[in-house]
């Protein structure tokens, strides 16, 4: 089964927005619960853990787990 | 609920401490309660069911803990992986890999362009076809059409006996080719963008 033009559209989105240096979900999944509880919290974000979270732009699965930890964690209020 | 520390929680999960456990279970419980809100699959049983799993994967990695967050954090974190990681391998556990992507998209030039205003697209569709079909390893080019035909990381994984990292670089290796291949190819992002409305 090939990919159809859609598919091909949304890899050619991804292909734009691929850069050499990324991080892969394992590595993704260190860091973040810190950048989980800084976005729950609103508070600033550091450049590196600002560059890690670009992953979630390019892996809509860790994207998706994403919210759903941030979901987790609001209605935890200060956590436990 | 008990306040504990990071430290509290490393030192008394690791002796597998009965109450630190159950503890632990409920905050994975809540978690995932709030985690999967909304979602039909994510019935009861099945949250009693990764709930389960979570503890297990987290008593099993507490080395893997940075402490750069709570632990109860990253608890979560991990739980909630292996939760979506279980409910995206129950849609696609019984398709294999090797049937989805078995017809090489080589063998599908596309169709003729219609309207002179797709020329630019068909263009762009072309080389794609091409570099996929013909630059792009069999194991990179099998890991990318299944990624975007939809079938979860996870299940393609353990269907190519990767892990999640070990696939990730595969397909970013794979979107990196596509990306020089249509530079040789004259097509610049620019040019990518305007043929796709992106
Ligand atoms: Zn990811």
């Amino acid at each position: 089964m090939s990919l159809s033009p859609d598919e091909l559209k949304e890899l050619a989105r991804y292909v734009l927005l691929t850069r050499p240096d990324e991080i892969g979900c394992d590595d993704w999944l260190g860091y973040a619960p810190s950048y989980a509880e800084l976005v729950a919290a609103l508070q600033p974000i550091s450049e590196p853990l600002q560059k890690a979270a670009g992953h979630l732009v390019l892996c809509p699965e860790c994207a998706e787990e994403f919210l759903a930890l941030l979901a987790a964690l609001k209605e935890d209020g200060a956590g436990s | 609920m008990t306040a504990r520390t990071n430290e509290d929680w490393l030192r008394l999960l690791g002796e597998a401490e009965e109450a630190a456990v159950a503890e632990l279970r409920e905050v994975l419980h809540r978690g995932l309660r709030r985690a999967l809100a909304g979602r039909a699959a994510a019935d009861d049983g099945f949250i009693e069911d990764v709930t389960q799993d979570g503890v297990l994967k987290v008593l099993g990695g507490l080395t893997t803990f940075r402490g750069d967050s709570r632990f109860t954090t990253w608890a979560v974190t991990v739980a909630v992986r292996v939760a979506f990681t279980e409910l995206r391998r129950a849609k696609w556990k019984d398709v294999s890999l090797d049937r989805l992507v078995e017809d090489a998209p080589a063998r599908h030039p596309p169709a003729p362009p219609e309207v002179p205003s797709q020329d630019a697209r068909q263009a762009v569709l072309a080389a794609m076809h091409r570099i996929i079909g013909t630059v792009l390893t069999d194991r990179q080019r099998q890991a990318l059409v299944a990624e975007f035909k939809g079938m979860p990381q996870a299940e393609i994984a353990v269907q190519m006996g990767l892990t999640r990292n070990a696939l990730y670089k595969l397909t970013h290796d794979a979107r990196q080719s596509l990306k020089r291949g249509l530079e040789a190819a004259g097509i610049d992002g620019d040019e990518v963008r305007a043929a796709f409305d992106l």
